[in-house]
Formats: structure tokens, C-alpha cells, sequence
């Protein structure tokens, strides 16, 4: 059996960061959306820990802590204002964000 | 060991975060209806921080080994302030007006103002992301803060939502930093990478590619510059003023530590990148915002234009270019925040005010404030006597000393294409009969104070730069 080595977890992690940023690029659906920025945060994290593990420093797994600490801010305040806009418009498909165009 | 001289750099933080604090326990002790200046604490916090910064200049304390008050970010600290201020001052009446939550709003934009001092600040990728998530959640909410409109309500989402997208590429790119140097602390990232520069690995470079891109988000550079002509047309006026000016001080200080500091070894792999990103945003936001007609996406892309500007100067990265990144950023923070605030007072609540053709005449129905703007607005085009020609000089005397003459050429070209529509404003302004638009409500006092001390500013940045310039140029030789 191979062993697992750190080039494994970056793999996996960048493949989870492209699943995550075609999401964001491809979905409509905003709470979708917001799904795929979640990954792509839990790819960092991957990332974080297997770099904290190869290198015996720690700094990388309280790293990995502070963004999972930040990413439920960011849900909700994402959340929130997915919220106020549904409040607004009865929808929650980005097309419908047409108001402004440049 | 925890020392108390390790809390020493983070009192403006301090300061700011205990006045917004002081904001959200006023307004939920507040009685229904009670008229409360909740502004004044805002105001308190915000002379606090401007003091103990004072007062911390020149002694580069460092606090736990990842924040560092010298003098470049207390110069930043310093511009926060000043524009902190002024938001504040220019606030109260537009606040009622709006009937936005006046706790929240004040305590949202000094919580902002905290996470913008603590990144100027932070010389760590750690600290760096987390200042960076406390401004931007504050941003994200103030941009919605009308949130029973849709417009205000899309704009926050659009920001929002590109925001927390660049945020993640920036982690991605912290993670690789943080594999690369085995550190999260700038200085070993910078020692790592330059033992190493011979035989870069190529992990360096995907983590300067993706810190690029997260930067590049925040100042509003293109290619990523999509949300902000949304943003700052949905946004409360005021707020857009506030965001473009603050945020893009606070990203501007932690580009240039970040790519001039930790990231030197790499310059030749970044330099063309960003020489290209530099003359795309100027070209871009000029000639967009020629075709603009609405004054707050003129200003949206005027501000992406001068992003533009201030990146030629951090691409020049000698010693003038990095005083012209300070001194440009209070130039620019008071022009840019100055025009916002006034097109804010000429709002009323059901009506933006915002389109060209309402300012037809205005100099006749608000002389005062007509001239106030054409002094913003010639500042923001770079003309002389006011301090938007200092700045503009400032940073293409550093493009040339650097040979970069290409993107000094750009960048006078993309000045003199950008007057047309400022200019075109203050036709409109002086020469054009008057629009029938309904009256805003008279500015407040404070308010005309606010917008006077601006004006004052702009001419005397302008005439006497010297001394501000100087002070600049002192406060990068410390450090770099």
C-alpha cells in the first residue's frame, strides 16, 4: 500500500477548490453559491492541515480553526442578506440580480 | 510571554472597537424615540485612535510578533482616522434622513475602521485574513444596511458574494505561503524566499498568484473590479464614499507590505503581472467612465481608475513610489470621500439625486456646495492648485525613476481622457440652466464644517505638500 504523503492532500484539495470555484461560477442558485465558497475554504483548510502535519508546526491546524470560526461569520451575514433580498424579490436566482447592470 | 507592551500597537484598534462597542450598547439602552448623538462616541473612539497613533509615531513597537505600529501603518492609521471622521461628521442628518439604525451604522463603520488600522497593521498572513474578514463583514452590511430596498439589498449581495469568493482565493494562496515558508509571519516568508531564489518552487508562485488575485479584488483592479460600480450605486452614498476610500487605504497598505516586503524575491515573477493589472485598471476605469451618466458610477469608475494610479506607483516599488502610495491615498481619500458626501446632500429620501442631468444649474440653487464639488471633482482629475496633482506627480515621478515609462505615460494620458468627465460635471454645474429636482433638506452644520475642512485639505495638500510629503517619505524609510 502507498502511503499517504502530503502531494496527496494538495490534490485533493485543489480539487476540491476547482469543484468549489466552477460552483460559484456556474450554479444560479445563491445559497448553492454560497455552498461552493464553503468548499473552497474547506480545501484551504485541507491544505492548512496537511502543510501544519509535514511541517510539525501547529500554526497551520489553528489556522485551519480561525477560518472555520470566520466562515460561520461570513454564512451569516451571507445569509442575512440572502434573506432581505428574498424578503424583497420572492427569489433567490442570482439572473434575478438584474437591477444594475454596467 | 504576553507582555504589556505587546498591547501597545493595537490601542487605536482598541480605541475604535471600544467606541463601536459603546455604539451598539447606546442604541439598545436607547428608548423608542429618544434622540440620542450617538455619533459623538464614534467621534470620541475615533480621536482616541487618532492621539495614541500620534503618540506611537516613530517608535515601531511590535505586539505579539504579528502586528507592527511603524510609522507607514500609523500613516495609514491616520488616513483611516481622517476619513473616519469625516464619515462620521457628514453622517448624523444623512443617517436620519435614510432612517438607517443609527447604532448599527455607527458602530458597523468603526468596526470597519478596526479590522482597516489592525490590516494596515498585521504583519502576518494569520492577522492579514482575519482584519481582512472583520472590514469586509462590516463593508458587506453597510453596503445592505437599506435593506427594505432592493437595490441597496442586490448591491450588498453582488459585493458579498465577490468578496467572500476573493477572500477565498487569498486563503488558498495563504495556505501555499504558509506550505512554502513554514510560517504564516511575513519576515520568514520573505528570508525563505529569498535563500530560494534560484530555484523558486513553483508553490511560491501559485501563492504570489492567488495573494494577487485576492488583493486585486479589494482595491478594485481589473479584471476584478466587477462589483464595484453595483456596489457603490446601491449602496447608502455616504457608505460608497466611505468603502471606496477606507477599504481601498487598508488593502493599499497590506499590498504594498505584503508584495514589498515578504514578497520581493519574487518581483520579476509578479512585476509584469501587475504592470499589465496597473495600465488595465487606468484604461479601463477612464474609458468606461466617460460613458457614465449616473455621478456615483462615474465615481465608481473614477475610483477604479485611480486604483490604477496607485498601483503604478506600488509596481515602481523605489522609495518615492511607496510615500506616493501614502500621500496618494489621502489625496485620493479626501477628494473621493468629499464628492460622495456631497452628492449625499443633495439626495433626499426617496430620490438619489444621482444622475448627471440634476445638477444642471446647480451652482445657482447651492452655490456653496456646487464649489465644493468642482474642487473635489478638479483634485480627483489632477489639476493644480489642488492636491490631486501632487499625488498624480508624486506617482509618476516614481514610474519614471523606476524606467517604467510605459505606465507613466498611461497613466498622464488616461489623467487628461478622466478630466473630460469631471469637467463635464462642472459644466453641468455652472453653465447649464437649472434642473427642476426637488430641494434636499439644508445640510447640517456639521455637515458644512465637514465638507469646508475637505475643501481646505485639497488646497493645502496642493500648495504646501511639503510637509505631509515629507512625513511620508520618513515613514517608508523605516521600514523597507
Amino acid at each position: 500500500m502507498t502511503p499517504i504523503t502530503p502531494v496527496h492532500y494538495i490534490v485533493l484539495s485543489a480539487a476540491l477548490f476547482t469543484i468549489g470555484v466552477i460552483g460559484v461560477l456556474v450554479r444560479r442558485n445563491v445559497i448553492v453559491i454560497l455552498m461552493s465558497i464553503e468548499l473552497i475554504l474547506n480545501a484551504v483548510n485541507i491544505n492548512l492541515i496537511a502543510f501544519s502535519r509535514q511541517l510539525g508546526d501547529p500554526v497551520g491546524q489553528v489556522f485551519a480553526i480561525f477560518i472555520i470560526c470566520v466562515a460561520a461569520a461570513e454564512a451569516a451575514v451571507g445569509l442575512g442578506i440572502i434573506l432581505a433580498f428574498y424578503r424583497n424579490k420572492e427569489t433567490v436566482n442570482i439572473d434575478e440580480m438584474s437591477l444594475m447592470r454596467w | 510571554m504576553i507582555s504589556a507592551s505587546d498591547f501597545a500597537p493595537i490601542i487605536p484598534v482598541l480605541c475604535v472597537v471600544a467606541a463601536g462597542i459603546a455604539c451598539m450598547l447606546a442604541e439598545a439602552l436607547r428608548q423608542p424615540g429618544e434622540q440620542m448623538p450617538i455619533g459623538g462616541l464614534a467621534v470620541i473612539g475615533l480621536a482616541g485612535a487618532g492621539i495614541t497613533a500620534a503618540l506611537l509615531w516613530g517608535r515601531t513597537v511590535i505586539g505579539f510578533g504579528v502586528v507592527t505600529a511603524d510609522n507607514f501603518a500609523l500613516f495609514v492609521v491616520l488616513v483611516l482616522v481622517v476619513i473616519g471622521l469625516l464619515t462620521v461628521l457628514f453622517s448624523p442628518a444623512l443617517v436620519a434622513r435614510d432612517g438607517l439604525p443609527a447604532g448599527e451604522y455607527y458602530a458597523l463603520v468603526l468596526f470597519g475602521l478596526a479590522g482597516m488600522m489592525l490590516m494596515a497593521m498585521a504583519t502576518d498572513l494569520l492577522v492579514i485574513f482575519l482584519a481582512l474578514e472583520v472590514l469586509s463583514l462590516a463593508v458587506y452590511v453597510l453596503t445592505a444596511i437599506r435593506r427594505h430596498t432592493i437595490g441597496g439589498v442586490e448591491a450588498g449581495f453582488k459585493y458579498f458574494l465577490l468578496g467572500a469568493f476573493s477572500s477565498a482565493f487569498f486563503l488558498y494562496g495563504i495556505a501555499f505561503a504558509f506550505g512554502v515558508a513554514g510560517s504564516t509571519r511575513l519576515e520568514r516568508l520573505g528570508s525563505v524566499l529569498a535563500a530560494e531564489a534560484m530555484n523558486q518552487s513553483p508553490l511560491a508562485l501559485v501563492a504570489v498568484g492567488l495573494l494577487l488575485v485576492g488583493f486585486a479584488f479589494k482595491v478594485s483592479a481589473v479584471p476584478f473590479h466587477m462589483w464595484t460600480p453595483d456596489a457603490y450605486e446601491g449602496a447608502p452614498t455616504l457608505v460608497a464614499g466611505f468603502m471606496s476610500t477606507a477599504v481601498k487605504a487598508a488593502a493599499f497598505a497590506s499590498f504594498t507590505r505584503v508584495f514589498l516586503s515578504a514578497l520581493e524575491p519574487l518581483r520579476p515573477s509578479w512585476a509584469p503581472a501587475l504592470w499589465a493589472i496597473a495600465a488595465a485598471t487606468m484604461i479601463l476605469g477612464t474609458v468606461v467612465g466617460v460613458a457614465q451618466t449616473n455621478l456615483k458610477r462615474m465615481l465608481a469608475y473614477s475610483s477604479i481608475a485611480h486604483a490604477g494610479y496607485l498601483l503604478v506607483a506600488l509596481v515602481a516599488a523605489n522609495d518615492v513610489g511607496k510615500s506616493a502610495v501614502l500621500f496618494y491615498l489621502l489625496v485620493y481619500a479626501i477628494g473621493n470621500l468629499g464628492a460622495f458626501a456631497t452628492i449625499a446632500l443633495l439626495g433626499t429620501r426617496d430620490r438619489a439625486n444621482d444622475d448627471l442631468d440634476s445638477y444642471a444649474g446647480l451652482s445657482t440653487r447651492h452655490p456653496a456646495i456646487a464649489a465644493a464639488m468642482a474642487v473635489f471633482l478638479l483634485s480627483l482629475g489632477g489639476l493644480p492648485p489642488t492636491a490631486g496633482f501632487v499625488g498624480k506627480w508624486y506617482v509618476f515621478s516614481a514610474a519614471v525613476q523606476s524606467g517604467y515609462y510605459g505606465l507613466a505615460v498611461i497613466g498622464v494620458l488616461t489623467s487628461v481622457v478622466s478630466i473630460f468627465f469631471y469637467l463635464r460635471v462642472i459644466v453641468m454645474m455652472y453653465m447649464a440652466p437649472p434642473a427642476e429636482v426637488p430641494s434636499p433638506a439644508a445640510p447640517s452644520r456639521v455637515a458644512v464644517w465637514a465638507l469646508a475642512v475637505s475643501v481646505l485639505i485639497t488646497f493645502y495638500l496642493g500648495v504646501l505638500p511639503g510637509r505631509i510629503v515629507e512625513l511620508a517619505s520618513r515613514s517608508v524609510a523605516t521600514i523597507f
